[in-house]
């Protein structure tokens, strides 16, 4: 045994917890030392998630043991668990855009803490200690989400913590910001906060953490050291044997210009929103561009300028143009049948209605694809084509009628895909075509977009994932509030290079 | 908290089916509680409420011809509530197409054409379509709210025929009662049978459920409403217009309740009175509701709403019980189905007061 008993700072013995049709937790055991950075690997659907919540005390186990510093626990809320100095970053932020942070902090601290002005010394004093830069009089909508993040960091750390959970953090983060927040992090452990890093990015967990356990199916598939092992033998881990997890495609060149977007420029309504400013680009057939760029900086202005849904005045519909005609001003649906298919970034509520079945939802945007004769929906051959979406990119599910929002993440986004790949579309808009998908099921992704691409289709992804986009795409750009870097063959640009262009710096093309 | 409500996986199919049951169920169990407490027997009144109206093909034949108008407009409200156009203006559209039907009517008393009627009817849906298109105009414009246009054109149309009827369409022979002359036989629609009322809106309605389950079930249009009801961001992103979508939800459930109106006058009661609708557009929110907003459970619930109507005017009759009684049920029918849909999407579970058995040890300190 490598801990000692004394210096356990959190220990879990046989937790398991059970979700109707689904063992989410199946006798878990896991072990954090005082000042460890233990990571927490799996893919999705996995058990991450539950086992955090049963920490966080949101739900409970329905059997098993946490043992805290010694002693046996039962943490029946949040508030309990943090009582006992346990505190965790979620994903998604819980931050109120109109309020400063010291007021957003307050507000989550309790009426006991103290006013937003009383807090304001203590925010200044422990985000300098951790080298996390923040002003606690500024309002959050003017933060950039790596800022945001470091708000919800130092509302843990306004308590005496003696556990950080921090679920995926580095997802929405520019590589800089990554390495800002590992400082922090080592910092933190330096002073013997133990830190649960959830993560699925590989080099990350090998460069920051000095354990890991990994989750498969609910179990523990095993447990070792980061640093002592490879990327494929973590992924082998957690997704059992998988083809494709190291794949490297070969770059293509492009052959014909399909879409250019020329000068383009949007502006916002919303103040909270961004603008366009001019921007430029073309994607040719036969090869993959890639858009880098932290969520928030155009990402969806621009998606909805493509698909139609934000739609330009006639007298601009040059802007935006497929294979030279103009089409900048054309519905959605005018979009697809002229060739156009869109993989939204949001899979419930955008990409698929949650509660209509995958046949109607791949009805949904297969329209123009011979389903639908006089007016009338051809029942059998939507159901084929749903059969034919699910068989080929082996979309986990009990049959064709089940709702879409029962399905999980990673299998809902392969069914998406496939019905837009099925439509053999000339032109491809795909937003963070894996983002929360596991291992196994973002290789059959990437797989298939490089099968796309080199039948001819011209694909354009926007993602936040760079290692992706260095895997896939010919070229690469980055968007930065509003503005677009010039575009690069992948092979002439770094990594350092795009976390540049992701902070906007580079000159604008369209003033060059 | 002793029962605890937990999210269903899917839906349960069986309580799709069973809720409205045991709503039915719930609702005799507080009528018959409500009798009592009257003072009157309850298996006695319950007779007299639900029984004796269709007895007799006579009876039957009668809430045929109640639930004719009430089905036309819920079937019509189906179409808008899949697409969640909350048109609550059936009411007025009713009236607004009996209105415009009586005035065509009366204009040809002398026309004896087997065009007539046709020409009535078309003018009665066209009507009713009209006043639906004001707020589907109002709302795809100036982005109003169906739901307070729709009322407040309930009012406008109610008016509007008052005025008609107490004024220009009033019958000059009719001693000054506020009512049209009788139309022409040709305007009429004709009865079924001999000895009973029963008349060819039957027939309308039957069609019009075979519209509106092709459209909604099969069509691709149907679909696209769906959609859009269901999650407008998804309807955007594939390009089905929303605005285009509205006014065709609004136009058909306009169109279909201004045929319900204009069967009536032509109908049963032949000549454009005040109380042509006894709030049947209203009836037809909670029946198209019942019905699951779809064209056979809609049917049943049209029924089951008729005889509550006969049933309440035969209580009123003979035990003296208030007319109001059927709007109680009514409403009571509807709270209960609202709560018991709760069960198709969530399960009732016995609360923590019994669960911790797995975890009674976690609080002892280690040994």
């Amino acid at each position: 045994m490598p801990h000692s008993a004394s210096s356990l700072r959190l220990e879990l013995r046989a937790i398991t917890k059970r979700y109707p049709g689904t063992l989410a937790n199946d006798r878990i055991d896991l072990r954090i030392s005082a000042g460890e950075i233990h990571a927490l690997l799996g893919e999705n659907g996995a058990g991450k998630s539950t086992l955090m919540k049963i920490i966080y005390g949101v739900t409970a186990p329905d059997s098993g043991e946490v043992v805290w510093q010694g002693q046996r626990v039962q943490v029946r809320d949040p508030a309990q668990a943090r009582a006992l100095g346990i505190g965790m970053v979620f994903q998604h932020f819980s931050l109120f855009e109109t309020l400063t942070v010291a007021e957003n902090i307050a507000l989550a601290l309790g009426r006991d803490a103290g006013t937003p002005k009383q807090l304001e010394p203590k925010i200044r004093e422990v985000s300098q200690r951790y080298g996390m830069g923040l002003e606690p009089e500024r309002l959050v909508h003017s933060l950039s989400i790596g800022e945001r993040q470091r708000v919800e960091i130092v509302r843990c750390l306004m308590q005496d913590i003696r556990l950080l959970i921090l679920d995926e953090p580095t997802s929405v983060l520019t590589p800089q910001e990554v390495d800002e927040l590992f400082v922090t992090l080592r910092a933190l452990a330096a002073e013997g906060c133990s830190i649960l890093f959830i993560s699925h990015k590989l080099g990350e967990v090998r460069a920051l953490c000095d354990s890991a356990t990994v989750l498969r199916g609910g179990r523990v598939a095993g447990a070792c050291v980061p640093r002592e092992c490879s990327d494929l033998q973590l992924a082998r881990l957690m997704v059992g044997d998988a083809e494709g997890l190291e794949a490297s495609y070969p770059k293509a060149s492009g052959g014909l210009t399909r879409l250019r977007v020329d000068d383009l420029s949007w502006h916002n309504l919303d103040p909270f929103g961004t603008s366009l400013d001019r921007l430029r680009l073309e994607v040719r057939s036969g090869e993959i561009v890639g858009i880098a760029g932290v969520a928030g900086n155009g990402q969806d202005e621009l998606l909805a300028l493509l698909s139609g849904e934000t739609r330009l005045p006639r007298g601009e519909r040059e802007r935006i143009t497929l294979d030279q005609q103009p089409i900048a001003n054309l519905h959605p649906d005018v979009r697809r049948r002229l060739g156009m298919a869109f993989v939204p970034a949001e899979r419930l509520g955008h990409g698929a209605v949650p509660d209509m079945s995958l046949a109607d939802n791949a009805l949904l945007s297969s329209f123009h694809q011979g389903l639908v004769g006089h007016g009338m929906v051809r029942r059998g051959r939507v159901e084929a084509l749903a059969e034919n979406i699910v068989r080929r990119f082996g979309v986990k599910t009990p049959d064709i009628h089940t709702l879409a929002r029962s399905l999980s993440g990673g299998n809902l986004q392969k069914f998406i895909l496939g019905r837009e790949v099925m439509q053999q579309p000339t032109l491809l808009v795909a937003a963070h075509p894996t983002w929360g998908v596991d291992v196994g099921a973002a290789a059959t992704i990437h797989r298939e977009l490089i099968a796309l691409r080199d039948a001819g289709a011209a694909i354009l992804v926007i993602s936040e994932d760079l290692d992706e986009l260095f895997q896939i795409s010919d070229r690469l750009g980055a968007l930065c509030s509003g503005r677009l870097s010039p575009l690069k063959a992948t092979a002439h640009t770094t990594l350092t290079e795009v976390g540049r262009w992701m902070a906007g710096e580079f000159d604008n093309p369209a003033a060059a | 908290m002793l029962l605890t409500l937990e999210p269903r996986l899917q839906q349960s199919r069986r309580h799709l089916l069973l809720s409205p049951l045991l709503a039915a169920l719930l609702t005799l169990l507080c009528g018959a509680l409500l009798f009592a407490a009257l003072g009157h027997d309850p298996l006695a009144t319950f007779h007299t409420l639900l029984i004796e109206p269709v007895q007799d093909f006579y009876g039957v034949s009668e809430l045929l011809i109640k639930a004719i108008p009430i089905l036309l407009c819920a079937l019509g409200l189906a179409v808008a509530y899949q697409a969640r156009i909350w048109n609550i203006g059936a009411e007025g559209q009713l009236l607004i197409g009996a209105l415009a039907g009586s005035a065509l009517a009366i204009n040809l008393l002398d026309w004896d054409s087997v065009l007539a009627l046709p020409a009535v009817i078309l003018t009665g849906v066209l009507a009713g379509a009209l006043w639906a298109a004001l707020a589907a105009w109002l709302r795809t414009h100036f982005n109003a709210n169906e739901i307070l246009t729709t009322i407040m054109l309930n009012y406008i149309a109610l008016n509007l025929l008052l005025y008609f009827v107490h004024g220009p369409l009033k019958d000059p022979e009719g001693f000054s009662f506020p009512q049209s002359a009788m139309f022409a036989d040709a305007s009429r629609l004709p009865t079924l049978f001999d000895d009973v009322r029963l008349h060819a809106g039957f027939y309308l309605v039957l069609l019009a459920a075979v519209a509106v389950w092709v459209l909604l079930s099969r069509s691709f249009l149907g679909f696209q409403v769906r959609v859009l009801g269901l999650d407008s961001r998804a309807a955007g992103l594939m390009g089905f217009r929303e605005k285009r979508l509205v006014w065709l939800a609004l136009l058909i459930s306009g169109g279909l309740a201004g045929l319900a109106g204009v069967s009536e006058v032509t109908g049963p009661i032949g000549q454009l009175v005040p109380q042509v609708s006894p709030g049947y557009g209203y009836a037809a929110i909670t029946v198209a509701f019942l019905g699951r907003l779809n064209p056979l459970g809609i049917i049943v619930a049209g029924l089951l709403m008729a005889l509550l109507y006969l049933g309440g005017e035969n209580a009123q009759m003979t035990l003296n019980l208030p007319q109001s009684l059927t709007e109680l049920f009514q409403g009571m029918m509807l709270f209960f189905l609202l709560a018991c849909d709760l069960l198709i999407l969530y399960r009732v579970r016995l609360g923590s007061w019994f669960r911790p058995a797995t975890r009674k040890h976690t609080e002892h300190a280690p040994a």
